[in-house]
């Protein structure tokens, strides 16, 4: 389909459905049915089977029309969709990819564990085979949206014999099932991002399974790859974040100012300045179609200038860093960083290194992968996971 | 937005320079070479500066040059750095020919170009600001293996014959780029251009000059990463440890970002762009520092053998510690990026 036919298709749409007159979801399902959704999936999956590069003039031509609100859906539409699309079956996908799009349904993700981080692929939870389903028993931890969400994307061990990383199935779980139950889990910033979720014979319907039993690591490591994809990065401006806020306060209030801090203050600008190019760099690497490595580096020098940067922050302002905005533990949907206070920011910044990856996981495959250098001496790759320390 | 990649031309380039680098300036030839009584590696330079073009590489073709640009002298010397090659590169090559293609004198420009004549700029290679005092210049990097020196006066930019200016060699840190004292005085120069041609060469030069930060640094993760891939301790290779291997990670991550960085001062100086002062002191302020860490690590982990005569780390480091001191050093280049971004003290 070329561009033009695109345009046109998009514009036939528009004359066909007024949105001034239609309920919202009732637009977004219409839309979703003409393959306008998300152009880069199949026709028959809410697209035409273009180029992702095509997504942004569909964008662009939909604005003022409802809005299937995306930052309220990140793993929706982020990893759950990729996934299905990729090992669903035909009756999954017409099930689930249609609300989700559309945000009728919201998903989230039931991954981490409290013994299992950095070392996903040893999780605990347990699923047991009980005729046409499943029992599943066991906690998970760092979920956000579990509170509002009616799906998720489950990795459960279904065989505890074999080494860790054969013994995992992949399953789509129901929130709203009986044995579910999500607590939020405050965070340093007195805030409550994410959940605690506690499974107590929770049944999942084998159709529910997503791949084949004992293949849950292979999805999730799908699921992990269109997280990485989704978090490419956008260009940024010169000064973006919270250098902007850092120089702002610099030039406008010169009695913060203060010559131990001013070299410091240089620094953090060239850093940041650093890190924006390289991702400059890195984004044209994409574009010629070669993948860089330095994909992996951009997170870790993220993680470390924002917190530099939010650290220099409250030096700066003296004996207003003393001060907090606000305790009162609240649900935030997105992470405000420009919107709170410095204080905020800083403890905020701290989770950077952790959530996604921590920075020394980073670090190690960034020495293997890249630099080639020999694995970590591994005591549990041969060993059934049952047998293993914990 | 500048292109931060390297083109199709730029790859060719570096791979015939890699190729003859290895051939002529293997380490333990330029180790050799330290020990003898010399200006430069004249027979290196001359295949380099004469057979592949790379004396005038920014030099139009009418002018006698190879018609390329400054993106591809920073290629250049990211592949001289790798080798810390003792040839007068960027005296010549880099900071003269920016000189002279802001002045007025071709012919000299021609033969420079054609790699006949090396002139360089005589300004102290650690803070080339700093203006001669009664005919001295101290430091002045590339100044033996010159034929023509071009001295910064009030009023313009003079040339003399190398002969008529008295050359004291200095004992230097880095003995792969000797540093001359020039004492001018009595000799007679001939001006060919104004003050502009000297602040043009010394901002195309810091530019340059990251991109062999560039280089060296590369060199040093190279041949770290390889040393402890092979190197065993208690039953294992040394580089399976998470306390070598996260440095190499992290090193890792700042050269990349230096290849950004300097790519971009690389481009501004060629195109000539708005952001070239931003860039260069970007540029400077964060590759001066990453060469150094990169040559420190590479010492360090090597253990006893990079402490010692017989290995290359040596030479990485002495010419990594002088390039971070060369240009004025990142806090210079820090406190100039204050200025420019309206960031007072």
């Amino acid at each position: 389909m070329t561009p033009e036919e695109l345009r046109s298709r998009v514009a036939e749409f528009r004359e066909k459905h007024d949105h001034t007159r239609m309920e919202p979801l009732e637009y977004l399902r219409a839309r979703f049915d003409a393959g306008l959704a998300w152009v880069h999936f199949p026709e028959g999956a809410g697209g035409l089977g273009l180029p992702r590069e095509s997504q942004r003039e569909v964008e662009k031509a939909f604005a003022g029309t409802p809005s299937n609100r995306p930052e309220g859906n990140a793993i929706g539409l982020g990893m759950a969709a990729p996934t299905i699309l990729a090992v669903g079956t035909p009756e999954q996908r017409e099930r689930w990819l249609r609300p989700l799009w559309t945000g009728e349904e919201i998903w989230c993700q039931l991954f981490s564990e409290p013994g299992a981080g950095s070392d996903l692929a040893g999780l605990a939870t347990r699923a047991v085979r009980d005729g046409d389903g499943w029992v599943v028993n066991g906690q998970k931890v760092w979920t956000s949206l579990a509170h509002r969400a009616r799906w998720a994307l489950l990795v459960a061990r279904t065989d505890p014999s074999v080494p860790k990383h054969r013994g995992l199935t992949y399953f789509v779980c129901d929130m709203t099932a009986p044995g579910v139950e999500v607590r939020p889990l405050r965070q340093i910033t007195g805030e409550a991002e994410f959940n605690e979720v506690f499974l107590t014979d929770v049944r999942i319907p084998d159709a529910h399974r997503l791949g084949a039993v004992g293949d849950g690591w292979k999805v999730a490591n799908t699921t992990l790859m269109s997280e990485r994809v989704a978090i490419g990065g956008q260009a940024v401006p010169r000064e973006a974040g919270v250098l902007g806020l850092v120089s702002q306060a610099w030039r406008e209030r010169p009695e913060l100012r203060d010559p131990a801090l001013y070299d410091r203050l240089l620094r953090l600008w060239v850093e940041a300045e650093v890190v924006r190019l390289t991702g400059q760099r890195l984004r044209q690497q994409l574009a010629q179609g070669e993948p860089g490595p330095e994909g992996s580096a951009m997170k870790l020098s993220f993680a470390e200038l924002n917190q530099r940067l939010t650290g220099f922050e409250l030096e700066l302002l003296g004996d207003e860093s003393l001060l907090y905005d606000d305790w009162t533990m609240r649900r935030p949907e997105t992470v405000d960083f420009a919107g709170r206070s410095p204080g905020y920011r800083y403890l905020r910044a701290k989770g950077n290194s952790i959530e996604g990856g921590t920075s020394e996981i980073l670090r190690n495959i960034i020495a293997e992968r890249v630099l080639g250098l020999p694995g970590e001496h591994r005591v549990d790759k041969d060993t059934p996971w049952k047998d293993l320390p914990r | 937005m500048s292109e931060l990649l390297y083109g199709e031309v730029e790859e060719e380039l570096r791979a015939g320079l890699r190729g003859v680098l290895a051939d002529r300036a293997g380490w333990q030839h330029v180790l050799a070479w330290t020990e003898r009584d010399e200006t430069h590696d004249a027979g290196l330079w001359r295949v380099l500066g004469r057979e592949l073009g790379c004396a005038g590489l920014p030099v139009p073709e009418e002018l006698g040059g190879s018609g390329a640009g400054w993106r591809e002298t920073a290629v250049v010397a990211e592949e001289l750095g790798r080798a810390v090659a003792p040839v007068p590169f960027l005296g010549g090559a880099v900071l003269g020919v920016a000189a002279l293609l802001a002045s007025d004198d071709r012919d000299l420009l021609a033969s420079v170009a054609a790699g006949e004549a090396v002139a360089t700029l005589a300004v102290p290679y650690g803070s080339p600001e700093r203006p001669a005092r009664d005919g001295k210049v101290t430091g002045v990097a590339d100044a033996l293996a010159a034929d023509v020196l071009l001295l910064p006066q009030e009023d313009g930019l003079y040339a003399y014959d190398a002969p008529d200016v008295t050359r004291t060699p200095l004992t230097t840190l880095d003995r792969t780029r000797p540093l001359a004292d020039l004492d001018f005085g009595g000799a007679r120069g001939r001006r060919i251009g104004g003050t502009q041609a000297v602040g043009r060469a010394l901002t195309v030069g810091a530019a340059i000059l990251a991109s062999e930060q560039l280089g060296v640094a590369e060199q040093c993760l190279e041949t770290t990463v390889a040393y402890v891939r092979t190197r065993y301790q208690f039953a294992r290779p040394i580089g399976s440890y998470q306390a070598v291997k996260h440095r190499l990670a992290d090193l890792w991550v700042a050269v990349a970002q230096a290849r950004a960085v300097a790519r971009h001062a690389a481009d501004c100086v060629a195109s000539g762009g708005p952001d070239t002062p931003v860039a260069v002191a970007i540029a400077q302020s964060h590759c001066s520092e990453v060469v150094v860490h990169a040559a420190e690590q590479c010492v360090q982990l090597h253990g006893g053998i990079g402490f010692t005569w017989e290995h290359p780390a040596h030479l990485y480091l002495k010419r990594a510690k002088s390039l971070s001191a060369a240009f004025g050093g990142a806090h210079r280049h820090r406190a100039a990026l204050g200025g420019l971004v309206d960031l007072a003290p």
